[in-house]
């Protein structure tokens, strides 16, 4: 991406919220700074309580930060109440208006904002048709389904044309089909209307499918901001790496490293190649993060097939997959691995056999710290 | 099959709630049935008539104080509730701080206070303003059925606000209502429901208040609950059951119109 003079849809600048006062005090977000583009789908992915939550509404103008400056497209809206901010949200609740229409609902930012009536209707149709609610107008926001509320709480909030789209984990009510439909939805409506969307989440993968990039936060800070693969296949720390999907950390100690490729030595698993993070110079003590998906089970003790060997402690049937769990011989360590399911294969392995494991090459990498 | 419990099943509550059932409206229901009574008697029926409402309706008293009572309770009501509303807004959309149950209890404190303590005190306060004023109207009368008022239309009002999702509000100033617009077109029409109920409870509180009004009224200004008091120390006809009656049919008439329209905005 030409990285020109282009100027972010939101900025955050040194941003912290503290609540409470003295020894209560207590930082929602820590001195955050994030630029999100124009037009991206971008996720703050974290665990409850990380602050991803706070920042979106200070974002949003329901909270004032103690300190920092928020950039609207160049503009300082830190001080800025929310019914001044070209900013809209979709809520977790969807607050819809009980006492409106489905219309009445859609059309109330643009009444709001003083349009001529005309083109709040016009508005409003096409609002309906883009979340396909045409049928519905006429409803009381009590009368239609929850996937149906969530579509008029969209509706709503891009009936205005808003710079900015703030989603408030607005997927955490439905069920798994529908949320796996909405999720599309959303990504179709974002490509769409081309408003920038910033969505919160805690759900790992919802934030792999759906984004352009991802913040991932913890305590308050941003640990990691990238596109879904940079974020899966290169942790920038063990928390990143441990949010984000399962994971199976060995500890080693680096003998050498060539090319960026650096030869491990681990007690469980003898020399492994593992890549090193970009500018990152270490020797001594690490850690090795390695996926489940890349290794694989095998007979036990066969040299130069598997790296390490212990016993299988528990089988998990996923359909699409199977995930096993394995006690390695200091008999302390779970090492964790998922295998595809093959069409006529049944279980290879049953709980309590010894087994091997088999690394994939270049599937490890050392972890920064 | 397994049941669970009901208090319902237990032995004996068909009884009592019956003799509570009783206890409640047979009283009512004599005094209903006796002012259809032909007959000059409270004891004796001798046939059903309608003369004693007739005669309750060409009673000029009669008239002047029950559209004295009307003035005083709409006045009143209406006073109270603006009051009311604005009061269940101060103290439940606000961060909690030091002193607002104390404020929750300065509000509420009519409901404790011993009416007849409010009544001698009144008395006198206004006994004081009338003479420094010269002024003796209604005024009084509404002032002070204003004051008893209040905590009746607040504890609805309060309750409903309690009970609204404060999201919405949230929402409304996300779509760019300014406080007051969010106010107008989302807190409002979702509250009117506790205000109409605070309105009604206020206005039948002051309809049938008998004795503030009675030390704080001047000569002349009888309501209908007063003046059947007055007549009641005379001869006892059945004029008093038929005024009653009518009464009776307004209150209902009023708890019926606010379920109604309760019923309809959920």
């Amino acid at each position: 991406m030409p990285h020109m003079a282009e100027l972010s849809a939101v900025e955050i600048r040194n941003v912290s919220k503290v609540f409470g006062f003295g020894e209560f005090a207590f930082a929602a977000v820590d001195n955050t700074s994030v630029s999100i583009r124009q037009n991206e789908f971008f996720t703050l992915l974290g665990p409850s309580g990380c602050g991803k939550t706070t920042l979106l509404r200070l974002i949003a103008g329901f909270e004032f930060p103690t300190s920092g400056d928020i950039m609207l497209s160049g503009e300082n809206i830190a001080a800025m109440p929310p019914f001044k901010r070209p900013v809209n949200t979709v809520f977790q609740s969807y607050a819809l208006f009980p006492h409106m229409t489905v219309a009445e609902n859609i059309g109330f930012g643009l009444n709001m904002l003083g349009r001529p009536k005309q083109e709040v209707r016009d508005r409003v149709a096409a609002m309906l048709k883009l979340v396909r609610m045409e049928a519905l107008a006429g409803r009381r926001t009590s009368q239609i389904s929850g996937g149906q509320q969530q579509r008029v709480a969209l509706a709503r909030a891009l009936a205005p044309q808003p710079k900015v789209l703030l989603l408030d984990e607005p997927l955490s009510a439905l069920d798994y089909k529908l949320r796996k439909d909405m999720q599309i939805e959303l990504k179709r409506l974002q490509a769409e209307t081309g408003i920038t969307f910033i969505f919160v989440t805690h759900d790992q993968e919802e934030a792999l499918t759906m984004s352009d990039r991802i913040a991932v936060m913890s305590s308050g800070k941003i640990l990691q901001v990238g596109n879904p693969r940079e974020i899966y296949d290169a942790p920038a720390d063990r928390f990143v790496a441990d949010f984000i999907g399962e994971t199976n950390f060995l500890k080693g100690r680096i003998a050498s490293v060539d090319n960026g490729i650096a030869s491990v030595e681990t007690a469980m698993a003898g020399v492994i190649s593992a890549t090193m993070p970009k500018d990152f110079n270490a020797d001594g003590e690490v850690t090795v993060v390695l996926r489940p998906e890349h290794a694989s089970l095998c007979p036990p003790d066969q040299p130069g097939v598997c790296q390490m060997s212990g016993t299988l402690e528990n089988v998990v049937y996923f359909g699409t997959d199977t995930h096993y769990h394995v006690r390695l011989s200091d008999n302390e360590t779970v090492f964790t691995l998922r295998e595809q399911n093959k069409p006529l294969q049944g279980a290879r392995f049953a709980e309590g056999d010894r087994v091997g494991i088999a690394i994939e090459a270049n599937a490890a990498r050392v972890l920064r710290n | 099959m397994a049941r669970t419990f009901s208090i319902r099943r237990q032995r004996g509550f068909t009884a009592i709630a019956m003799i509570c059932f009783f206890a409640l409206y047979l009283p009512i229901g004599v005094l209903v049935f006796y002012s259809f009574n032909a007959g000059q008697s409270l004891a004796s029926f001798e046939g059903v008539s309608l003369r004693w409402f007739q005669k309750a309706f060409e009673n000029q008293h009669v008239i002047d104080a029950s559209l004295r009572s009307l003035q005083i309770a709409m006045t009143a009501a209406i006073i109270s509730t603006v009051a009311a509303t604005m009061a269940a807004l101060a103290t439940t959309r606000t961060e909690p701080y030091r002193g607002l149950t104390l404020k929750y209890a300065f509000i509420n404190q009519p409901l404790m206070i011993p009416e007849i303590v409010t009544a001698v005190a009144l008395l006198i306060f206004f006994a004081r303003i009338k003479t420094w004023t010269g002024y003796s109207g209604l005024g009084y009368l509404i002032a002070a059925h204003t004051a008893f008022c209040i905590p009746f239309a607040y504890l609805p009002i309060r309750a409903r606000l309690e009970n609204m999702d404060l999201t919405l509000e949230k929402a409304a100033a996300d779509l760019y209502a300014t406080p007051w617009k969010a106010f107008r077109y989302v807190t409002l029409p979702l509250l009117w429901p506790g205000i109409l109920a605070g309105f009604m409870l206020a206005f039948v509180i002051s309809l049938d208040d008998v004795v503030i009004t009675e030390f704080v009224k001047s000569a002349g200004q009888d309501t209908l609950p007063t003046y059947m008091l007055g007549q009641l120390r005379r001869a006892i006809t059945p004029e008093m059951n038929a005024i009653s009656t009518l009464f009776l049919l307004l209150s209902i008439g009023v708890v019926t119109v606010f379920f109604i329209v309760n019923r309809k905005r959920v």
